[in-house]
C-alpha cells in the first residue's frame, strides 16, 4: 500500500521502462489498454472473416489458406473444429479484450481522471497492475491457439458439461479449454482491480466544484460500468474456479451422474449443468451493459458537443444509465428460457427484461432531443455518434422479441439473437469506440486524424454493418441456427445460402474498410495536423489542458468547476460554449 | 505511510454562484440542481472517506459477490443432489476457529494500543495467530485426506475443500499484509506506524474472520 | 453531408421494412396447435417494434438534416423537459409490460397445460450427434435404463432387459413418428452434453440438459416429414445433428411402431 493517496506527489518518471512500460500514469495505461484492444479487435475481425468465408462457400477449396493454416484448412477446406475454435475465440476476444477493455480500460482510464479534474487514479499502482494482468490474460488466451488440440470449441459461453468433460467431448476441449478458463479468471481479477479503482476515483478524487451532477455523462457511464464489473466479475471468477476444479480436480460441480460420452462412462456424479448457466449469465448479462454503457456516455458527450446544445434531460440520462445497470442484474434468466428453467421464473425474467426497454427509450428520446434545435457540426466523431444512436435503436428494439418467453422459443439460438447482440453490444459499442477515438485522438496524441479518410471510414462502416446484420435477423426468422459450421445439411436452411453469401460479401467490404481506420490512425500519429488545446470547442475539463496533457494533467493548476458539463449555446455568454472552469457568468439572477 | 490527509481547508461555496437559471425542467447540471451535502458540496476534499478505506470496502463487496456465487452453488447442490452426504465438523475446526477469533481480538488490541512497543507486540501476535490458523487448516485437510475424504469425493466435501481453500488464499493475503505492516513497525524505531493502513488491514482481517464464521455455519449447521 | 446521412438512415429504414414484409423469406410453415398463437405474438411484437423503429430512425434522419449547422443564431438553449420524460416513461412502460404479459399466455399453455391421460409418450435422448427416441410400447410404461449398459450400436439408451417393462420399449434412431392431432408428451434427456431439440415447423425448442428429464408437449396438426435440428452447441458435428419428425395417421403410427417392435 505504498502508492500515494494523493497522486499529485508521484513524480514524472524518467526511465523508458517506468514511463512507457510499467507506468503508473493513467494516461499511458489508457493508451496501453487501447493498443491491446486494437490488436484484439483486428484478430477478432480476421477470425470472423474466415468464418464468413466458410459459411458462404462451405465446399469451396482455398489452397492458399492451407499454406497459412496447415491444420485448420487441411485440403484447402476449413475443418469444422477450426470453425468452432474460431467461433469461440472470436466471441471471447471481442467480448473481453475489445468491448470490455477499450471503452473502460482505454478511454475510461485516460479521461475519467481528467474529466473530474484529478491528477491520476486513486490507486496508480493498482491501475498498472490491472493492465498487466489483462495483458497476461490475453497472452494466455492467445496461447490456446497453439496448444495440442487447438483452441476450445465450446463457444464463448463455455456451457458445461461440454466445457467440463475434457478432450473426450471434442477437440480443443483439453488444454485449450484449460487455458481459456485461466485466461478468463485472470481477466476477472484485472477487471475487479480496475473497477474498484474507478469507483474510488469518482467518489474521492473530484476537484473543487465538481459535484456529481456536474460530471460529464461519460464519467457517469464509466462509474456505473465499474459498479457492474465489481459485482458481476467475481461471480464469473467463482464459476471459472468451479469449472477448473471439475476439469482438473475431479469434482462434479457441473457434471451430473450417468453421463456417457462417445461410449465412455463418465464417473462423476451429482453436478448441475444449469448451475453453470446461472452463474455465467449472472455475469453475462451485466457484461452486455459493461460493453455498451460507456458507448452511451460517449454518444451523449459527442451529440451535445457537436449539436452545440446542452444534453437534453441530463438528470433523466443519469437515472436511465443507473436503471439500465441495476435492472441488468435481474434479467439473466432470459438467456435460459429454453434451458429447463422453471416456467414461473421465466415469466418474471421476461417482464423485468422488457422493463429495460423503458430507460433505453428514455436515452434514445433524449439523444433525439439533444439534436432537436441544434446546430450540428458533421465531424467524423459526430457521424459515429449519430450512427451509434441509429444502431442502438435497430439493435436494442429487437430485444422486445427475445425478451418474451413465447417469441424467444422459436428465435433462441438462431441468427436472430446473433444479429441482435452484434448490433447492440457489438457494432453499436464499436461505434462508441470509433466516435471516442475520432474525438479524443487529438487530446491523446496531440495530432488530428484525417477527417476525409475518417468520413469515408464512417460511410462504409455504417452502410456495411447494416447490410450485414439486418438481413441476419431475417435469416434467424427463417430458422438459420447459430454456431453451425455450414447450413447445407438441413432442407429448411437451404433457401438461406444466398443470404449467407450476401452477408459474407458485406462483411468483407466492412472489414476492408477498417484498414482505412488503421491507415488514418498511423498517419495521424506521426503526420496529422497539430491539435490545439480545444479543437472541438468543447466544455469538459480535458479541453483546458495541453494536447497531450502533462504528467499531472493540468500542469500544477488546481481547478475550480463552475458549470455543468454541457453548457453550449448559453444566451449572453461570450462564446457559444461555456467551459466547466469558466468564471461564473455575470448575467445570473 | 504517505497517506496524505487533506488539510481541512475552507472552500468558497462555488456551487451557489451558478449562472443562467434553467428555463424549466430537469436541469443540465448548472447551478440550480440543488445537489449538496453528502459528497461535500461539489466535491472539495472535505467529508471524503479515505481512499484506502473506500477501496477496501469495494474489494470486500466484490469478494462477497464471489462467495455469494459459491453459496448459491452450494445451496443448489444441497437441494437437488441425491449424492449429497454432509460430513460432520471435524474437531480441529473448532480449534482453528478459536485461533482466528483470537487473532481478530489481538488485532483490535493492537489498534487500541497507545504505546508503539505494545502495538508492535500485539501485531506480531496477530500475525502468528493468522499463520497458525492457516497451518491448522492445512493440518485439517491432511487429517481429512487420511480419513479418505477428498476434494473429488462427495459434493459436500468438494465444497468443503473449495470454500476453505478460497478463504485460505484470501487469508494468506491478509497475513502477508499484516506481516508487512508489522515488519515496518519494528523497523521504524520508535515511530508510530500509519494508522490508516492498519485500519484498512484490520477491516479486511475482521471481514475474513466473519466470512469464516459464515462458511462454518453454512458447511456444518445449515441444513 | 447532412442530407446524405439522412438519406442513408431513411434508406436503411426502407430496406428493413421491405425485408420484413415476408416477401424475402419468413418462418417455415407451422403445423402445431400452439404455433399460430406464437406467430401471432411475434406479429404483434413486430408491429410495436416497427412503429418504434420507424419513428426513431425517421426522426433521427430528419433532425440530422433539419438542424445541420447553418450560420446564424445559436442552438436552442434547453436542458430538457421533465413532463416529456415522464410521458415517455409512462407510454413505453405501459406498452412493453402489456406486451410482455400478453406474450405469457402462449408460454403458460406451453408449459403448464394438463395433458389428457391418453397422450402419446416419447422419450428423447440426445447424444453427440444423434437423436434416440423411445416409445413405452403396449404396456405404456418406460422400462428401467442403466448407464453401464449403454452401447451406441446395440443398446443406445441402456435398456435393462431384466425389467419386464423394458422389453417392449421401442427405440429408434433419428426418426420420430407421432400420430397427427394427438397430444404428444415428451421427456427430454441427454446422454452427454447439452443439446436442444428444435423442430422449426412445430415452433418447438427445448434444451436437453444432461442430468435432467425436462418435460414438453406438442400436438401436430398436419401429416408429413419435418426436420429436427440441434439448437445448442454440442461439439464438432453440431451442424450435422439431424433427425426427422414423421407426423402420420393413427393407423400408420400403430403399424410403424409394430414394425419397429418386431425388428
Amino acid at each position: 500500500m505504498s502508492d500515494s493517496a494523493h497522486p499529485a506527489v508521484h513524480p514524472a518518471p524518467t526511465t523508458f521502462i517506468r514511463k512507457w512500460v510499467f507506468s503508473t500514469d493513467h494516461k499511458i495505461i489508457g493508451i496501453q489498454y487501447y493498443f491491446l484492444a486494437l490488436i484484439a479487435v483486428f484478430t477478432g475481425l480476421a477470425l470472423s472473416v474466415l468464418m464468413r468465408l466458410r459459411l458462404a462457400w462451405p465446399a469451396e477449396s482455398w489452397p492458399w489458406l492451407e499454406t497459412i493454416f496447415p491444420v485448420g484448412f487441411e485440403g484447402g477446406v476449413m475443418s469444422p473444429e477450426f470453425y468452432l475454435a474460431m467461433l469461440t475465440m472470436h466471441g471471447t476476444i471481442m467480448v473481453f479484450f475489445v468491448l470490455t477493455t477499450a471503452p473502460q480500460g482505454g478511454f475510461g482510464n485516460y479521461f475519467l481522471p481528467i474529466q473530474i479534474g484529478a491528477h491520476d487514479m486513486a490507486f496508480p499502482v493498482l491501475n498498472m497492475l490491472s493492465f498487466w494482468v489483462t495483458f497476461l490474460s490475453m497472452g494466455v488466451m492467445f496461447a490456446a491457439f497453439f496448444v495440442a488440440g487447438g483452441a476450445p470449441i465450446s463457444g464463448w459461453t463455455a456451457y458445461a458439461p461440454l466445457s467440463a468433460l475434457g478432450e473426450v467431448a471434442g477437440p480443443g476441449l483439453g488444454s485449450g479449454q484449460d487455458l481459456w478458463i485461466i485466461s478468463i479468471a485472470l481477466f476477472c481479477i484485472a477487471s475487479l482491480l480496475g473497477a474498484l479503482n474507478f469507483i474510488t476515483t469518482v467518489l474521492n478524487m473530484r476537484t473543487k466544484g465538481m459535484s456529481l451532477m456536474k460530471m460529464p455523462l461519460t464519467v457517469w457511464t464509466w462509474f456505473t460500468t465499474a459498479i457492474l464489473a465489481l459485482l458481476s466479475f467475481p461471480v464469473l471468477l467463482a464459476a471459472g474456479i468451479l469449472l477448473l476444479l471439475d476439469r482438473l480436480g475431479g469434482t462434479s460441480f457441473f457434471i451430473p451422474a450417468g453421463l456417457v460420452v462417445s461410449d465412455t462412462v463418465i464417473e462423476n456424479s451429482g453436478g448441475s449443468p444449469i448451475l453453470w448457466q446461472h452463474l455465467f449469465w449472472f455475469f453475462g448479462h451485466p457484461e452486455v451493459y459493461i460493453a455498451i454503457l460507456p458507448g452511451m456516455g460517449v454518444a451523449s458527450q459527442l451529440l451535445s458537443t457537436f449539436a452545440r446544445k446542452p444534453i437534453f434531460g441530463y438528470h433523466a440520462m443519469v437515472i436511465a444509465v443507473f436503471a439500465i445497470g441495476m435492472l441488468g442484474f435481474f434479467v439473466w434468466g432470459h438467456h435460459m428460457f429454453v434451458s429447463g428453467l422453471s416456467p414461473f421464473s421465466a415469466l418474471v425474467f421476461s417482464i423485468l427484461t422488457l422493463a429495460i426497454g423503458v430507460p433505453s427509450a428514455i436515452k434514445t428520446f433524449n439523444w433525439l432531443g439533444t439534436l432537436w434545435g441544434g446546430k450540428i457540426r458533421f465531424t467524423t466523431a459526430m457521424l459515429f455518434a449519430i450512427g451509434f444512436v441509429s444502431l442502438f435503436v435497430s439493435g436494442g428494439i429487437t430485444g422486445l422479441f427475445l425478451g418474451q418467453t413465447s417469441v424467444d422459443v422459436q428465435l433462441h439460438d438462431t441468427y436472430f439473437p446473433v444479429a441482435h447482440f452484434h448490433m447492440i453490444m457489438g457494432v453499436a459499442a464499436i461505434f462508441g469506440i470509433f466516435g471516442a477515438t475520432y474525438y479524443w485522438f487529438p487530446k491523446m496524441f496531440g495530432r488530428m486524424l484525417h477527417e476525409g479518410l475518417g468520413k469515408l471510414h464512417f460511410w462504409l462502416t455504417f452502410a456495411g454493418v447494416n447490410a450485414i446484420f439486418i438481413p441476419m435477423h431475417l435469416m434467424g426468422i427463417m430458422g438459420q441456427l447459430r454456431r453451425y459450421a455450414e447450413s447445407t445439411e438441413f432442407k429448411f436452411m437451404e433457401p438461406l445460402q444466398p443470404y449467407q453469401e450476401f452477408v459474407t460479401i458485406a462483411a468483407f467490404v466492412t472489414a476492408a474498410a477498417q484498414l482505412l481506420f488503421l491507415v488514418n490512425f498511423c498517419w495521424g500519429m506521426f503526420k496529422g495536423r497539430k491539435a490545439g488545446e480545444n479543437p472541438w470547442e468543447a466544455t469538459t475539463l480535458e479541453w483546458i489542458t495541453a494536447s497531450p496533457p502533462p504528467h499531472d494533467n493540468f500542469g500544477g493548476r488546481e481547478l475550480v468547476v463552475n458549470h455543468g458539463a454541457y453548457e453550449y449555446g448559453v444566451p449572453g455568454a461570450p462564446r457559444d460554449y461555456v467551459m466547466q472552469t469558466d468564471p461564473p457568468l455575470e448575467t445570473t439572477k | 505511510m504517505p497517506v496524505a490527509i487533506a488539510p481541512p481547508e475552507v472552500e468558497p461555496d462555488t456551487e451557489r454562484q451558478g449562472h443562467v437559471p434553467e428555463p424549466g425542467g430537469p436541469g443540465g447540471g448548472s447551478g440550480s440542481d440543488g445537489e449538496s451535502g453528502r459528497w461535500g458540496d461539489g466535491g472539495g476534499r472535505r467529508l471524503r472517506p479515505d481512499n484506502y478505506q473506500l477501496g477496501m470496502w469495494l474489494a470486500l463487496a466484490s469478494i462477497s459477490m464471489m462467495f455469494i456465487g459459491f453459496s448459491s452453488a452450494y445451496i443448489l447442490g444441497q437441494g437437488t443432489n441425491s449424492q449429497w452426504r454432509a460430513m460432520a465438523a471435524p474437531p480441529l475446526v473448532w480449534i482453528n476457529t478459536g485461533i482466528l477469533l483470537a487473532s481478530s481480538l489481538s488485532l483490535e488490541l493492537a489498534r487500541r494500543a497507545v504505546a508503539s512497543t505494545e502495538l508492535k507486540r500485539w501485531m506480531t501476535l496477530t500475525c502468528l495467530l493468522g499463520a497458525a490458523f492457516l497451518v491448522g487448516q492445512l493440518w485439517l485437510w491432511e487429517t481429512l485426506t487420511r480419513q479418505g475424504i477428498y476434494l473429488s469425493g462427495n459434493p459436500h466435501s468438494s465444497f468443503f475443500y473449495l470454500l476453505t481453500g478460497v478463504h485460505g488464499v484470501h487469508l494468506l493475503g491478509g497475513v502477508a499484509g499484516l506481516a508487512t505492516l508489522t515488519a515496518r513497525a519494528w523497523c521504524s524505531a520508535g515511530r508510530v506506524p500509519a494508522r490508516a493502513s492498519l485500519n484498512v488491514t484490520a477491516l479486511y482481517w475482521h471481514f475474513m474472520d466473519g466470512l469464516w464464521i459464515y462458511l462454518l455455519v453454512m458447511l456444518f449447521f445449515w441444513r | 453531408m447532412a442530407l446524405a446521412l439522412a438519406v442513408l438512415i431513411w434508406a436503411i429504414v426502407l430496406a428493413s421494412v421491405v425485408l420484413f414484409t415476408g416477401e424475402f423469406g419468413w418462418f417455415p410453415p407451422q403445423i402445431s396447435e400452439h404455433g399460430d398463437a406464437m406467430d401471432a405474438q411475434f406479429n404483434l411484437t413486430l408491429i410495436v417494434v416497427a412503429i418504434g423503429f420507424i419513428l426513431a430512425q425517421v426522426a433521427l434522419g430528419y433532425y440530422v438534416w433539419r438542424y445541420r449547422d447553418r450560420s446564424g443564431a445559436r442552438a436552442v438553449y434547453t436542458h430538457g423537459n421533465a413532463k416529456v420524460e415522464v410521458a415517455t416513461v409512462l407510454i413505453t412502460a405501459v406498452t412493453f409490460v402489456t406486451l410482455a404479459i400478453i406474450g405469457q399466455r402462449v408460454w403458460i399453455d406451453l408449459h403448464l397445460e394438463e395433458l389428457p391421460e391418453d397422450a402419446v409418450q416419447v422419450e428423447v435422448t440426445a447424444q453427440q450427434f444423434a437423436w434416440n427416441f423411445r416409445y413405452p410400447g403396449p404396456d405404456g410404461k418406460f422400462g428401467k435404463t442403466v448407464t453401464r449398459l449403454i452401447n451406441d450400436q446395440l443398446n443406445p439408451v441402456g435398456l435393462d432387459s431384466r425389467d419386464p417393462a423394458s422389453n417392449d420399449d421401442v427405440v429408434t434412431l433419428n426418426r420420430m413418428a407421432v400420430p397427427v392431432n394427438r397430444d404428444i408428451r415428451l421427456t427430454l434427456r441427454s446422454k452427454d452434453v447439452t443439446h436442444s431439440f428444435f423442430v422449426p415447423a412445430l415452433r418447438f425448442k427445448q434444451d436437453t440438459t444432461p442430468g435432467l428429464a425436462v418435460p414438453g408437449h406438442f400436438k401436430a396438426l398436419k401429416t408429413g416429414e419435418y426436420e429436427i435440428a440441434c439448437a445448442e452447441l454440442c461439439g464438432l458435428q453440431h451442424y450435422k445433428m439431424k433427425g426427422f419428425l414423421m407426423v402420420m395417421s393413427d393407423q400408420e403410427f400403430e403399424a410403424w411402431l409394430k414394425e419397429r417392435a418386431e425388428f
